[in-house]
């Protein structure tokens, strides 16, 4: 392929450029690592996991098929008239024609059908797509700068997160039972998009939004954040697991585990929690700025709150801010909406998690 | 043929006067000066300007994309900055004001015989409140650090912590230059009403002309609803009501309304100028009777009102309700009928042509190309369900660039080369113009052509870093973004080298027959020596075989 001819030499080159500088400082948003190639080979479209996909797709090769003959017919006549009619002199002498009532007819009508018909077929899948069936699955996903929290309300305490650098799974789907999402955010507009499901809706904050599919596959596709919501918008990624529906179950409360190894410490635990429960979004570790303040140094540390007072950072704060962050806020993160894991966290997990805060120095 | 009084003249019968250019001097001259002319060419200058940073921003971030990691700008923020840069100052600074402001003014007085247009104070002072809106804008774009990329949406641009209260700075921004634009489309509107030179029926008006005027007609009533969302958005700000933030009750898709309520509108302030140049382009250089006059110029009318109609095609998937998309999705493919129309109409004005393959006559097929592209993809873009699929993908990305870039600023480089000889009274020199004309093509397809591919796949836009399976063609892409602004600073090195040594330009070096080609090169201060009339339009050139009688089918 062309690729190995030159994309790692032009990577080489344009990393040369940067110099030392940016090869020294590791990149803040790291890049989640999602499923290798979904697709054949790199021009083609990506799996068709879903029951939506083929007509989709169907719709999409229809229309790049009227695409190519009008695209054609259009340059032929063109590059035909280019050589017919290249200007030989000066005196060359070109026709009257100013208009033709027929062919301009033909031209606006043919179109116009054409259109009806691609319109047709669009609005026919568009309503099939905007019409959960009453037997589906609900989850509940809710968008946060920058991860995706989901929830299944059909088998309580089970939760999954994505993480910004493991290739965790976001969400599991049973093979061939239709699955409603009811989505909303809790800062700025997101949108859920699987590619290989053909299916993408925005999550807004302040109300609910849905969508549905089926998939068809089993294996893991990509998620991605496709509106705009800040810095790390390109790393708001995830996986969407499909399963056997035997399997499904199992496997979700399974993933959705969160509990201390016997050989695992708190702080290794709490940095587990770290990566699943989200909190990497916007605490970094290494001392770059994030949303939240970094945890690099964050313990024994003397904090200016909003209204003035100064404390301590210690158990007992953490602890509090974790459960009720919106209390004694740090100054100058007045504008950030730490959601509260009252009832996502229990205490031997809030526990490890401040062991790991401990341990970054 | 259209044809100056006899008290007038075209070449070497009347003692050439100063241009436009000499007939006044000094600093002050052209700062506070109504003379059309000037004021087209300080627009074209400034146009020019932004153009330069909108498209470094471009090729920065298109080096960046390289890599599927971070490696060029350090950080996110960076990276998003650098497209709010890019897309701000591209559409509110560049392709706005391009078409109608620089060309436009120097133009459409010329085209209607015309002295200048109706009001030249307010056309003065529209362009210092251009200049004005740009500035503000300039420093909100860089003091304000904004990275909410140009559509400002909200909850982020309104309380996304860094950038504070960004939205209302940009809103404010772009509705300066939006009053500009009001100003500027309401002089026009006059001008075309009450300033035609006798004979200038409407059925003789330059194609470009009608394109001005239906453009002026958005402008005039699409603009206003920025000041509206301004006012919405200062009164959710000082007064605590909720309108648009869901803390206060509001509803950010109500932003999206309104931003797409102007916003698409202003797309097509954008692409009709363009179709107007080609109107002309492919009509001069052939010397053919432009096909299909009426339907150019009424499906330019019919765009513009349809326009209104359609902005909820931006949102099929922002949770507006599922039958506001089939009606959007309705409207939409309408609009694609009279843009089908004009495409044919302008291929079949080549027939039986005489065709001369210059520089304006190569943009105007490399026109005809790219936005063909254009055009077709927006089909996909228009059905429902696909677009679920290609929303807010590299496919709409490739899709809009191919408009935008592929249409209005390649119409807006043929027609610079099309009318230079007229602006500047020097002709380029040809060969480097073809030159230039067939490296801009290349490049802009390798560019965007493949955008289509990633996007079909599935690549998000607006991502700073991006899984490797993408690779391939963002980095085909990158290329063919360097050999496009190779180009780009080609044309305008050999534009800028013709003033110093390009040839004296004839008054009619293209053998145009409408008004503008009937006074000198360059224009003297009041256009013409004496008044002009028409008595036919302006497609009606000698070489056009009469033999047979005018021929209607």
């Amino acid at each position: 392929m062309l690729s190995m001819f030159f994309a790692p030499e032009i990577k080489e080159a344009a990393k040369a450029a940067v110099g030392q500088a940016a090869a020294a400082t590791p990149a803040p948003a790291t890049l989640p690592k999602l499923p290798p190639l979904e697709t054949a080979h790199p021009w083609a479209m990506p799996t068709q996991a879903s029951t939506f996909a083929e007509s989709t797709d169907n719709l999409y090769f229809f229309i790049t098929a009227l695409s190519v003959f009008f695209f054609v017919l259009i340059m032929g006549a063109m590059f035909y008239f280019m050589k017919k009619y290249a200007r030989r002199s000066e005196d060359q002498k070109t026709s009257s024609i100013t208009h033709n009532g027929k062919i301009e007819f033909l031209w606006s009508a043919i179109p116009a059908v054409l259109l009806v018909v691609i319109f047709a077929w669009g609005e026919i899948d568009w309503i099939k797509q905007t019409t959960p069936p009453a037997d589906a699955i609900d989850i509940r996903v809710t968008g946060q700068q920058w991860t995706w929290k989901v929830d299944y309300p059909d088998y309580p305490g089970v939760f999954l997160t994505s993480a910004m650098d493991e290739p965790l799974v976001t969400m599991m789907v049973p093979k061939g039972r239709p699955v409603r999402l009811i989505m909303t955010s809790e800062d700025v507009l997101h949108s859920f998009y699987v590619p290989a499901f053909r299916v993408k809706k925005d999550l807004v904050p302040g109300r609910y939004t849905t969508m549905w599919f089926e998939a068809t596959t089993v294996g893991e596709f990509n998620l991605f954040c496709a509106e705009y919501c800040g810095e790390r918008h390109s790393s708001m990624g995830g996986v969407v697991k499909v399963l056997e529906p035997e399997q499904f179950e199992a496997a979700l409360r399974e993933a959705a585990k969160l509990e201390q190894k016997a050989t695992e410490s708190p702080k290794d635990f709490g940095g587990r929690i770290y990566k699943r429960r989200g909190c990497d979004a916007c605490h970094t570790l290494d001392d770059s700025p994030g949303n939240g303040p970094t945890w690099k140094g964050l313990y024994g540390k003397k904090e200016t709150l909003s209204g003035g007072e100064t404390l301590t950072v210690d158990d007992d704060y953490l602890r509090e801010s974790i459960l009720t962050p919106r209390v004694k806020v740090v100054a100058g993160y007045e504008n950030v909406n730490m959601p509260s894991y009252q009832g996502q966290l229990d205490d031997k997990q809030i526990t490890a998690l401040i062991e790991f805060i401990k341990a970054q120095k | 043929m259209a044809t100056p009084d006899k008290h007038s003249a075209t070449d070497g019968a009347h003692a050439r006067e100063p241009s436009f250019y000499t007939s006044k001097r000094g600093l002050m001259s052209w700062i506070i000066t109504l003379d059309h002319k000037r004021l087209g060419m300080m627009y074209l200058a400034g146009t020019m300007f932004f153009f330069l940073i909108g498209g470094v921003a471009a090729l920065t971030l298109r080096t960046e994309l390289l890599t599927p990691e971070l490696d060029l700008v350090t950080s996110a923020t960076t990276y998003n900055k650098l497209f709010t840069v890019h897309g701000a100052v591209m559409v509110f600074l560049v392709i706005i004001p391009s078409v109608p402001a620089a060309l436009g003014n120097f133009l459409l007085p010329l085209m209607l015989g015309a002295k200048d247009v109706a009001f030249p104070k307010l056309n003065l002072l529209s362009f210092w409140i251009y200049t004005l809106g740009a500035c503000f804008f300039i420093y909100t774009l860089f003091a304000g650090s904004l990275d909410t990329g140009w559509t400002f949406y909200t909850p982020y641009s309104s309380n996304g912590g860094a950038q504070g209260t960004a939205v209302i700075s940009a809103t404010f921004g772009a509705f300066i230059l939006g009053f500009s634009s009001i100003l500027t489309g309401l002089n026009f509107l006059v001008t075309v009403h009450k300033m035609r030179a006798p004979g200038l029926t409407w059925n003789r008006l330059p194609l470009f002309v009608w394109a001005i005027y239906a453009t002026a007609v958005i402008q005039i009533l699409a603009t206003p609803v920025l000041a509206i969302t301004l006012m919405l958005l200062i009164i959710e700000r000082t007064l605590n009501i909720g309108i648009f933030d869901p803390a206060m009750g509001g509803d950010p898709v109500l932003f999206q309304h309104f931003f797409w309520f102007y916003s698409h509108p202003a797309v097509y302030i954008m692409i009709l100028p363009g179709f107007g140049i080609i109107s002309e382009l492919v009509a001069v250089h052939s010397r053919k009777h432009i096909f299909g006059y009426k339907a150019i110029a009424l499906s330019s009318v019919a765009i513009a009102i349809i326009s209104f109609l359609v902005w909820g095609h931006h949102m099929f998937v922002s949770g507006q309700s599922e039958l506001a998309g089939v009606v959007f999705s309705f409207l939409t493919f309408a609009v694609a009928v009279p843009t089908a129309i004009k495409v044919f109409s302008w291929v079949a004005t080549l027939y039986k042509g005489s065709i001369a393959f210059n520089t304006p006559m190569l943009y105007a097929l490399a026109f005809l190309f790219t936005f063909t592209i254009g055009g077709l993809t927006g089909v996909f873009l228009g059905a429902l369900s696909v677009d679920i699929h290609l929303h807010d993908t590299y496919f709409v990305v490739a899709h809009f660039h191919y408009v935008m870039m592929g249409g209005t600023i390649i119409a807006f480089i043929g027609g610079l080369h099309h009318w230079w000889p007229k602006m500047t009274g020097r002709m380029f020199n040809e060969a480097h113009g073809r030159w230039g004309c067939l490296i801009v093509f290349i490049g802009f397809n390798m560019t965007f052509f493949n955008q289509f591919i990633v996007g079909q796949q599935g690549m998000p836009r607006r991502y700073a870093t991006y899984v490797p399976q993408f690779q391939l063609q963002h980095v085909l892409s990158t290329i063919g973004s360097y050999i496009l602004g190779l180009g780009l600073f080609w044309t305008l090195f050999y534009l800028l080298r013709s003033l110093k040594t390009g040839a004296q330009a004839t008054d009619n070096p293209y053998g145009g027959a409408s008004l503008e080609w009937m006074t000198q090169s360059p224009p003297i201060e009041h256009n013409f020596h004496g008044q002009p009339r028409v008595d036919t339009d302006p497609y009606n050139f000698p070489q056009i075989d009469r033999s047979g009688g005018m021929d209607h089918h």
